[in-house]
């Protein structure tokens, strides 16, 4: 199979989608004639035109809401976030307008559109350039949240959240761009809402999603080594939640780490927590493990960063806790 | 205004130099990636830093920028080995390393930073002038924007209540031509930015940023207005970055000739003709200047190489006043 980049993977799904149908525009900073600040829309401007491939200023409240507005009237609008941070001056339109609108007109007006972009941290940008909010948005009722974690997840589950007829809040990462992966030539479609298992094992669960997934299989990988069997799983969409695939998977290896890059106040895996205390609580074997970054904004000193940030050996150490290996 | 004598011409150029070394230091440690993260420079836009540090009363007066910040603090008195140490990520740095390059901050010298998100310091810049109205202290804000983040909403709802609330503030739009890769042209209706002034009835007008003796003029004349509760005035400075936006640009947007056609114009370059045409130094005079220039910069590396990274309680006890403040774990 052929190996591109996630962010060819991102530029093949929406031109794929915009040639199939012409009500879909991208819109954002630098999307058109600077192929995108990180080159996730190359030549798509040069194939599409500036009538579909539209270059913003920076006034994310405004673009965000005229997204909205084109919404009611036909359009399925890309809406480009430079990176999710920004989306907070424009997050008034998304909450209030986008995830709203189908509920409160009674049916009458839906929000086919999507709102792109990479989250969380990457690299020492400092506190707010660093922000995941995940948890902030799957919070909301009215909006799906899809967080992949490679090319191929990324191509399948952005072509389904451009012809989903609901808003869509879809999160890349500046450091998964790179990223090289298999992908088909042909066309697929990934479904919105299920979860994936990259790896399979006995021993314990790992969850995660996003750029952060690939320390949890570093820690896999480890733990191999010395005869431990991780099953990682990845959630690919945060809200809806697969709750299934995490539960038979706990009820089968009955310990459950979570690695999520967020504050640890009420994010996606205290959720996870939730349900499995819930509907699998018998199966426990040990209290489950949570892992975020610190509870507190990103601070720029590497030493600071290092610590701030979740990653391979603080997975290792929970998966043995919850072994009791420790 | 005070005279623009010989001296301030002297103070001009070394000041401008410095900061222009300063920052091409900056550029050489992030290649050797002993500064991380963005590294936003602000080459070519000193005469409007210099201009207006000579038309503000510095101890009394307040500034505030976006994250193209590194030399205005040293302008208004920081130590530049410290503001070298925060980009190092080192306790000795202006914000202890929590900030980095976009975050500079002395509450010492009248600098409120320092922000990241375009636009977000704009209502800050009146609120700041705001509290100084209401507790009756006569001392003006000045705050700085890009050509970028003059579309945003912040600017339109701050001016309005900056003219209705006749708050101390001057409104200073340095407009490079360029937010990132997109010019003025491609994002406005109105390209003359100092226009958007008229709507709300606010003093504005467009100033050759390239010439700190123009700078400084105009800017008194806003920030005299300021201080005699005259109001809120917007200022469009025509300017110029040389680099790139940050350090990974190719600048397919523009083209070599551009870039060289405004170096023509360079502030530093313009004050150096100036001296030298008026007798006001010679060119062992300079090179003295240029001498005592590197070797401070030299200096500031050293301090920022030297100095000791934070200790990981840091994280901690800057988030909260309460030191003891219950955070929650994250890992085990
Ligand atoms: C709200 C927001 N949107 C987007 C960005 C990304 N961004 C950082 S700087 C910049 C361009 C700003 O240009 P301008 O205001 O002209 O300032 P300059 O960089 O030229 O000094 C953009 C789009 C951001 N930091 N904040
Ligand atoms: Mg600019």
């Amino acid at each position: 199979m052929r190996t591109i980049q996630f962010r060819e993977a991102i530029a093949e799904a929406m031109s794929e989608e915009m040639r199939r149908d012409e009500t879909i525009y991208l819109m954002g900073e630098e999307v058109a004639e600077y192929n995108g600040a990180y080159k996730a829309s190359k030549g798509m401007l040069d194939e599409f035109g500036p009538d579909r491939v539209l270059d913003t200023p920076i006034s994310e409240l405004g673009f965000a809401g005229i997204g909205v507005g084109s919404a009611m009237l036909g359009n399925r609008p890309i809406i480009e976030f430079m990176t999710f941070n920004f989306s907070l001056v424009g997050i008034d339109q998304i909450i209030n307008n986008a995830a709203k609108m189908r509920q409160m007109s009674g049916g009458q007006f839906n929000i086919p559109m999507v709102f792109r972009g990479p989250t969380a941290s990457a690299g020492q940008l400092a506190a707010t350039h660093s922000q995941a909010f995940e948890s902030w948005y799957a919070n909301c009722p009215g909006l799906k949240v899809i967080v992949p974690s490679n090319p191929y997840d990324a191509k399948g589950l952005l072509k389904a959240a451009i012809r989903d007829d609901d808003p869509v809040i879809f999160m890349e990462s500046e450091q998964m761009y790179g990223d090289k992966g298999e992908v088909p030539d042909g066309e697929y479609l990934l479904p919105i809402g299920i979860a994936d298992i990259k790896r399979a094992g006995d021993d314990v669960t790992i969850v995660s999603f996003g750029k952060i997934i690939k320390e949890a299989y570093k820690a896999a990988d480890e733990l191999a080594k010395e005869g431990i069997s991780c099953e990682v799983i990845d959630l690919r969409t945060v809200r809806p939640m697969d709750h299934k695939t995490i539960l038979d998977s706990v009820k089968k290896t009955n310990r459950l780490v979570i690695l999520e890059e967020a504050w640890p106040f009420g994010n996606v895996a205290t959720e996870i927590t939730y349900q499995v205390q819930n509907q699998a609580f018998d199966y426990l074997d040990a209290p489950i493990v949570k892992i975020n970054t610190a509870d507190t904004p990103a601070p720029y000193s590497p030493v600071l960063l290092a610590e701030w940030l979740p990653n391979a050996q603080d997975v290792i150490k929970a998966v043995k806790k919850v072994l009791y290996k420790d | 205004m005070k005279e623009i004598t010989q001296e301030v011409y002297l103070k001009w150029y070394e000041d401008m130099l410095f900061w222009r070394k300063f920052e091409d230091k900056l550029a050489a440690v992030y290649i050797q990636q002993k500064v991380r993260g963005f590294l936003h420079l602000y080459n070519g836009q000193e005469a409007v830093l210099a201009g207006s540090l000579h038309a503000m009363e510095l101890g009394k007066d307040r500034m505030i920028t976006a994250y193209r910040n590194h030399v205005q603090p040293i302008g208004m008195g920081v130590d530049p080995r410290k503001v070298m140490a925060e980009l190092y990520g080192k306790v000795t740095g202006t914000s202890k390393g929590m900030g980095g390059s976009m975050h500079i901050f002395s509450k010492e010298h009248g600098f409120f930073g320092g922000h990241g998100i375009v636009g977000g310091q704009i209502p800050l810049g009146a609120g700041m002038a705001f509290a100084d109205k209401y507790f009756k202290r006569d001392a003006v804000t000045l705050c700085y924007m890009g050509d970028g983040a003059v579309r945003q909403g912040s600017l339109h709802e701050t001016f309005n209540l900056a003219m209705l609330w006749q708050l101390p503030v001057v409104f200073i739009c340095e407009n490079n031509g360029y937010a990132m890769g997109t010019s003025v042209e491609r994002t406005a209706h109105t390209t003359d930015i100092y226009k958007l002034g008229l709507g709300y009835e606010m003093p504005c007008g467009a100033v050759d940023g390239m010439d700190p003796a123009v700078v400084a003029q105009e800017v008194y004349t806003a920030v005299e207005r300021a201080r005699s509760g005259g109001g809120p005035t917007f200022l469009e400075m025509k300017t110029y970055r040389y680099r790139g936006h940050s350090m990974s640009d190719a600048q397919h947007y523009r083209t070599k000739e551009e870039v060289e056609e405004y170096k023509k114009i360079d502030p530093i370059t313009q004050v150096k003709e100036h001296l030298l045409e008026n007798g006001f130094a010679t060119k062992d005079e300079i090179k003295e200047i240029d001498r005592r220039v590197k070797s401070f910069v030299s200096e500031c590396e050293k301090f920022a190489e030297e100095s000791d990274y934070p200790p990981v309680e840091q994280l901690y006890n800057t988030v909260y006043e309460q030191q003891d403040y219950p955070f929650l774990p994250h890992k085990l």
